[in-house]
């Protein structure tokens, strides 16, 4: 159970390098009076930010590209959209997507 | 007809309501710190570690980079690059959320953004597109949640860690991606010009991806939203300004 210093260093260094990042732009951005065009492009933000984290994460195994063929976790994103398209449901889709790929794992 | 929305409002921005609201993400977040547990034990953490690395960390991806690197030895200096690098991200949503607290003091806004994570960040901008506000308490709701529900994930992956293998057996891998999943098309549907919200998605992606073969997968997710967000500022002056 104990903390070690060269372990302790480094995990108070990496939670400041990530706090930082975290709380700048809602303390500055907060006040100050963002013109539209920034508005609408902070818009776009969350789309492009979940967009490409699911890009790379579906196409990409063990830190290599992968696209179609044995990509697991492509077809388990399948049934995973549909699932989102039809029921709006965050747990139904997750859900989903656990046993889709559960289940491609068993059969495949 | 006026008190009755603003009741509503109030009801569905309280800190029980953010509660709530996270239950969606607990089974993926359980999961993906389930792992996290399990790779820093893996890597040689104590359990005392991990809790410490969960609570001031607070950050999936970032976590099992930091234990890779911890685990091969790198030096602390690389380590700390890395992090920030990867965790740079989030930059973005802190400014992507900062529109919905301008009311709050720098102080408050601090606390909101010290447990902010793509997690968090997706359910509440999905609110925030939904009703075109987020309530202070009801973010310290999803934050909190979200915060105890790692912890407790992170020790029992630490401390189950010795006796699971392969957490890929069950699926559960997929959990996040999932998510994310779920999270993207709930938040295309609430936004009008959906063909052009799927240009930026697919552009998006397409990028992060690119970058990702290059070897620049974080720095690829960073570039893929500035470029994409760009694209889709730019296709919506020329085609509907």
């Amino acid at each position: 159970m104990e903390v070690r210093l060269d372990i302790l260093l480094i995990i108070v260094g990496t939670a400041i390098v990530t706090f930082i990042p975290r709380v700048v732009p809602l303390i500055v951005l907060s006040r100050i009076r963002i013109p539209d065009w920034g508005m609408r492009w902070l818009g776009y933000v969350p789309i492009s930010i979940m967009a490409a984290l699911i890009g790379q994460e579906l196409f990409t195994h063990d830190g290599e590209l992968q696209f179609v063929a044995g990509n697991l976790k492509l077809f388990a994103a399948i049934p995973t959209l549909i699932a989102a398209i039809w029921t709006k449901s965050l747990l139904v889709t997750v859900i989903t997507g656990i046993v889709s790929m559960m289940l491609l794992r068993l059969f495949l | 007809m006026n008190s009755t929305t603003d009741q509503g409002r109030v009801n569905d921005e309280g800190f029980l309501q953010g509660v709530k609201d996270c239950v969606p993400t607990l089974l993926s977040y359980l999961s993906i710190g389930f792992a996290a547990g399990v790779v820093g034990q893996t890597a040689g953490l104590s359990a005392m570690e991990i809790a410490l690395m969960s609570l001031l960390l607070y950050a999936g991806s970032a976590q099992f980079i930091a234990a890779g690197m911890i685990a091969v030895q790198s030096p602390a200096s690389a380590i700390i690059m890395t992090i920030l690098f990867v965790n740079l991200r989030h930059l973005l949503m802190s400014a992507a959320l900062s529109p919905y607290f301008k009311q709050l003091s720098p102080m408050r806004n601090m606390m909101i953004g010290s447990l902010l994570t793509d997690e968090t960040f997706g359910v509440a901008i999905n609110k925030a597109m939904r009703s075109h506000s987020i309530g202070e308490r009801w973010m310290h709701g999803l934050n909190v949640t979200a915060y105890a529900n790692w912890l407790i994930a992170n020790l029992a992956g630490a401390f189950f860690g010795q006796w699971i293998t392969d957490p890929q057996r069950y699926g559960l891998d997929f959990a996040l991606t999932a998510m994310f999943i779920g999270l993207l098309v709930t938040a295309l549907i609430s936004r009008s010009k959906l063909l052009l919200n799927i240009t930026v998605a697919v552009s998006a992606a397409f990028i992060a991806i690119a970058f990702y073969s290059l070897g620049m997968g974080s720095f690829g997710i960073i570039m893929a939203t500035i470029v994409a967000s760009t694209i889709g500022l730019v296709i919506e002056k020329w085609k509907y300004a």
